[in-house]
């Protein structure tokens, strides 16, 4: 238990002292506003963006970076962690460390893709019905109801069976899914802001709709949708775990985490580590992802403290 | 003498792996784990977790398709007939069977047997229990079986029973775990009621989540049913099954994940049973589609796996690697001397050349419905081919609706076969021309004669040397990649102690460990 | 108030049109899926013969349509029908298993909810220091693995060495004392899952609130932070609160499925996927409806609690 503690407590060091290492970087290579504003960031948000650039960097520069090839079979099966196979090998004996670099480029370009998609149209729906109101509001609403009600797991599996599981339509179904949630947000918080005394004197003064969502309305709904976006993100990696748990999701042998954390599962009743490293990648991407956006929540709201 | 043969069942659907062995079962023991043929002893609550049911299993005989199912059944009903550990024929509620002719089979029933409601067993319960399967109305899946039985009647405490040809081993339908025997009234059994003359009576039963049974004190067997009760609990999740055990909530779990096993093993406190069957996993290809059609593109697929890899890293090495043999080790007739095909890619080059082909690209479909690491086999398959110039694109179909979609519809995927006990039932079923399940639609002129005229020789000698034959066109020549047989895997805890011998016909000692097996 | 009336009869209304599009939706999609039921049943051994003979007596014969009336007829008399597969009555089925799924919806939701208001609140309070980031990043991290890999965790921690049960198994006999320690492990399992969504948009939706001018206003009245937060602002920020922790319900009791298949418990969830594949068509709509009147009416109870709180929509001009 206290080796555990001493490891958490390095662990936090370490993080702390390469967010700061970076910010020092940043401020170094940046100037101007954009200097200004590295200077005030909290030593989390720095790390989480030296998190993030490290992941962008392994998800480009994976076939640099990887030792092995991607569907490689190197050796026998759950070899132990010593060179060359430094994390050791999966339960078809390639090379682990590599199928996570490899997972890396896969699974977050996968996740933004759909993250981006389902924003970009729940949002816009959701904004849109909110500021017109009436029956546009009234069916979105019905529709984005109906396709809630149904679990989304369920909903995903009826999709994907019907449709296929080549990546697009992953991308897609998960996207629908996740939209649906982004649009009852989008429109229940720009609900609050539309009866708001200057979207009136906006209206009075005759902006059209495009421009009253995007000038008016969008940013002061910004925060909890950026919220939001940070966890959406990750919620994409646990969609596709959710799926290879029903035997859809990603074509093998494509590497990605979700289904490697369900594909090494069991070995966790023996105190296994392995399939921690993958769900451990998600962890990380999702809390640096998650500090980065509390820091820009913390600057769009305004509060100087 | 008769072949020993068995129409157990040909459903492959419900992950039922691996059928009835007649033959060798190699039990994989530690010695000191062994139990020393031990008396059995009463008591105890037996409890199971086994890694099937549904909620929408039903009571129907005629529709079983799974693990929990078939345990289930074999704890409240007895059969005419069952298999023995030896995976030999033994009474049970028929005392005894003869035929003349083979056409006309008569049993005698067991007098005296009680049903759980009190009622006892009449020839005519037997009659109706049989004639279930049955009839234009039927909706059995042994159905098919029964379509050669012109009658079936009582007479006296005989059941008799005849067929539209001679049959010589008719007998081994009766053994089949569709076939309870179960009260009637008006010559119909009751298909929704649980009543049987089983060793347990049923208690409560919530379809897909757990069964409770007590011991039947009137049990016409003295030497069996050794438990005060049985829990039968359905738990699919493989991590979940295994804690259960581990936990102790459960005494024996089925389908263990093969990762896990040694870890098990090194954990201490249960016993591991490895049993060997003639099932086996495979790979059919499409022989009337292009570019499988040439049978030198099939041969160099053949040499483009590693089958001792795929034994290794896909059985955990609970198995044993197969030469595109249907017919397994536990078989009569085995072909021992059969040229092996280790990993060769310059044999497979070689093949593709005499094809007139520099490289070869398929799909290979594959989902975990077809058996447990089938899309890891094709993946280890894809590897290795590659490096014969072969390029295996892998593509996963989801589990649901994998044997309408993908099984006898796309030209290269993965299946299994639950193992054949008799060599011409294996390949009557999946490799004659023309058959229901000739999943690789293979036509093959020899091997066709070659089968009819096999059934009819009686002369042992020329037998063997005529299934050799016909195992070795199927292997060289046949339509299918069979990389590896496989064994049943089952963790029991410490406590429970099983017979020096445990069937090989079907999973968990044939379903009857919850009769045969007792709390040391 | 008589507008917040006529909403809830509005959307009452518009809930039955909602369930209406929902049994048409699953009924086509479970259409669509290929094989049947009586395939399903036969599994690979069904013969043409055979097939038919079980579909004549299912019914499956029918045109889409006719079948899709003839359960819809039933189903507005209150009949749901038998299982096809087992013929046991679905309201039987049913009954049981919504117990269970309501008891760990609600067992979970009772340590979620004010778990994560709580956190969310000291969280915004507390902004940027030591105790949000702690928090903020122990909730990212149990929310960022997947459920049944959380579910594995907490029983090699608490089930292995026998402190709490792997399984769940209820019989007739167990104490309501005996179902909470039972479901012990679930219920956490699903807390951990659910209290980072909730607690960071409580967090969000008050820190977008704490610049408002108003707030502002009441800071340099010299209000303490804690009722600043507490009084002005949670107030304010209660509807996109009531959205997110209606979210969180609904999914407590629609979603669980991969939960309910670790822990082996008897829900709904395992029953529909079961269901699903085996395209037993009048369980699946049975399951789906119920599945969506909890969300419709969740989402109503957020609907019209969001409006009570927000004056200006109370009295829209």
């Amino acid at each position: 238990m206290v080796t555990i503690l001493l490891y958490v407590v390095a662990a936090i060091a370490v993080a702390l002292a390469s967010g700061w290492l970076f910010r020092a970087a940043l401020i170094a290579i940046t100037k101007g506003e954009l200097q200004r504003s590295f200077r005030g960031a909290p030593l989390t948000a720095t790390f989480g963006m030296l998190v993030i650039v490290i992941y962008i960097l392994v998800a480009v520069l994976a076939p640099v970076i990887a030792p092995f090839s991607e569907r490689e079979v190197v050796g026998a099966q759950y070899l132990p962690w010593a060179a060359p196979y430094y994390l050791g090998t999966d339960n078809l004996g390639r090379d682990l460390l590599t199928r996570l670099i490899y997972g890396a480029r896969n699974t977050v370009g996968i996740a933004f893709a759909t993250t981006a998609l389902a924003f970009i149209a729940g949002s816009l729906l959701g904004l849109w019905a909110a500021t017109v109101g009436g029956w546009v509001d009234q069916v979105l609403s019905r529709l984005v109801d109906a396709l809630m009600a149904i679990p989304a797991l369920i909903f995903s599996l009826l999709l994907l069976t019907i449709f296929g599981t080549s990546v697009t339509s992953l991308v897609l179904v998960i996207a629908t899914v996740d939209a649906t949630r982004v649009y009852r947000l989008a429109r229940s918080v720009a609900q609050g802001i539309v009866v708001m005394d200057y979207i009136e004197a906006a209206k009075l003064r005759g902006e059209g709709t495009w421009r009253l969502i995007t000038r008016e309305i969008l940013p002061n709904a910004l925060a909890p949708l950026v919220a939001e976006f940070g966890l959406r993100f990750c919620f994409v990696f646990l969609a596709i775990s959710a799926l290879s748990f029903l035997g859809l999701g990603i074509q093998p042998p494509t590497a990605d985490w979700g289904s490697m954390v369900r594909e090494n599962a069991t070995l966790i009743n023996f105190g296994d580590v392995t399939p921690l490293l993958p769900a451990g990648a998600i962890a990380l991407l999702t809390v640096a992802v998650n500090f980065v956006v509390d820091w820009q929540l913390h600057r769009a709201s305004g509060l100087k403290e | 003498m008769t072949q020993p043969r068995t129409f157990t069942d040909i459903s492959r659907r419900g992950v039922i792996r691996g059928a009835a062995t007649i033959g060798a079962a190699a039990l994989i023991l530690p010695a000191s784990l062994r139990p020393a043929a031990a008396q059995p002893k009463p008591g105890g609550v037996f409890r199971v977790g086994i890694g099937h049911g549904s909620t929408t299993d039903g009571l129907d005989p005629g529709l079983w398709d799974n693990l929990y199912a078939q345990t289930f059944a074999a704890a409240r009903h007895n059969q005419l007939i069952e298999v023995d550990a030896n995976t030999q024929l033994a009474p049970e509620l028929a005392e005894r069977w003869e035929t003349t002719d083979g056409t006309t089979w008569t049993f005698k029933i067991r007098e005296g047997v009680t049903f759980h409601s009190g009622k006892t067993m009449t020839v005519d319960d037997v009659v109706a229990s049989l004639n279930h399967h049955r009839g234009d109305d039927s909706t059995s899946a042994v159905k098919p079986f029964f379509e050669p039985v012109t009658d079936i009647k009582a007479d006296g405490q005989n059941v008799v029973v005849t067929l539209n040809a001679a049959n010589a081993d008719f007998a081994y339908l009766m053994s089949d775990y569709h076939l309870p025997i179960m009260p009637s009234t008006d010559g119909k059994i009751d298909p929704t009621s649980n009543d049987g003359a089983g060793g347990y009576v049923v208690e409560s039963y919530e379809p897909g989540v757990q069964a409770t049974l007590t011991k039947n004190p009137n049990y016409w067997k003295s030497d069996r049913a050794h438990f005060d009760g049985i829990e039968l609990l359905s738990i699919i999740d493989p991590a979940a099954r295994l804690n259960a055990l581990m936990t102790g909530a459960v005494d024996l779990i089925d389908q263990v994940d093969v990762a896990t096993i040694e870890l098990l093993k090194a954990r201490g406190g249960n016993q591991i049973l490895s049993i060997s069957g003639n099932a086996h996993y495979v790979f059919p290809m499409d022989s009337r589609a292009a570019p499988f059609d040439d049978n030198n593109v099939r041969l160099a697929l053949k040499y483009g796996l590693d089958r001792q890899e795929m034994v290794d890293k896909i059985l955990g090495g609970h198995g044993s690697v197969a030469n595109d043999n249907p017919i397994g080790p536990a078989s009569r007739y085995f072909f021992t001397d059969l040229e092996a095909k280790s990993y060769d890619p310059d044999k497979a080059k070689f093949y593709l050349k005499e094809a007139g082909m520099e490289t070869l690209d398929v799909t290979l479909t594959a989902a975990d419905a077809a058996f447990t690491g089938a899309v890891d086999a094709a993946v280890l398959f894809s590897e290795k081919a590659a490096g014969a110039g072969i390029n295996i694109t892998v593509e996963r179909a989801p589990n649901d609706g994998y044997w309408d979609n993908v099984w006898m519809k796309k030209p290269f995927c993965a299946s299994y076969w639950g193992g054949r006990p008799v060599e011409d039932q294996m390949f009557t079923t999946a490799y004659s021309s023309g058959a229901a399940w000739n999943d690789s639609f293979w036509d093959h002129t020899r091997f066709n004669e070659l089968l009819v005229e096999a059934r009819a020789v009686v002369d042992e000698d020329k037998r063997r040397e005529m299934y050799q034959e016909m195992q070795q066109i199927v292997s060289f020549e046949g339509s299918v990649v069979i990389p590896m047989y496989n064994n049943y895997v089952m963790a029991l805890s410490d406590k429970v102690a099983t017979p020096e011998k445990i069937s090989a016909n079907w999973n968990l000692d044939g379903f009857r460990c919850v009769e045969r097996w007792w709390f040391a | 108030m008589a507008h917040v009336w006529r909403m809830i009869g509005q959307r009452l209304l518009f809930g039955l049109l909602t369930l209406f599009i929902i049994s048409v939706v699953i009924f086509g999609a479970t259409e669509l899926l290929p094989g049947d039921l009586a395939r399903e049943l036969l599994g690979q051994s069904a013969t043409p013969e055979t097939l038919a003979a079980l579909r004549e007596q299912l019914g499956l014969n029918d045109p889409a349509p006719l079948r899709y009336w003839n359960w819809l007829t039933s189903a507005l008399q209150g009949d749901f029908g038998v299982s096809m597969g087992n013929k046991r009555p679905i309201a039987d089925l049913i009954a049981a298993r919504l117990g269970n799924t309501l008891f760990l919806a609600a067992y979970a939701a009772a340590m979620a909810v004010p778990l994560s208001l709580l956190l969310g609140v000291l969280a915004a309070l507390w902004r940027n220091s030591i105790f949000d980031r702690a928090v903020n990043a122990m909730a990212l991290t149990s929310i960022s693995f997947p459920e049944f890999f959380v579910a594995y965790i907490l029983i090699v921690w608490l089930a292995q060495s026998g402190v709490f049960p792997s399984m769940v198994r209820f019989s007739a006999s167990t104490t309501f004392g005996d179902r909470l320690y039972m479901s012990f492990l679930p219920a956490l399992t699903l807390t951990l899952v659910v209290t980072a969504h909730m607690m960071r948009m409580t967090r969000a939706a008050i820190i977008n609130l704490l610049a408002s001018p108003y707030i502002e206003m009441a800071r340099l009245k010299g209000i303490s932070p804690w009722r600043i937060v507490v009084r002005h602002a949670v107030p304010n920020a209660l509807a996109p609160i009531i959205n997110v922790v209606a979210l969180n319900l609904a999914y407590l009791i629609t979603g669980v499925v991969v939960v309910e298949v670790v822990f082996v418990y008897p829900g709904l969830g395992q029953l529909m996927v079961d269901a699903v594949s085996n395209r037993d068509i009048a369980v699946v709509q049975a399951v789906a409806l119920i599945f969506a009147s909890a969300y419709v009416l969740l989402n109503l109870l957020a609907d019209v609690l969001s409006t009570l709180s927000n004056p200006r929509l109370m009295h829209q001009r």
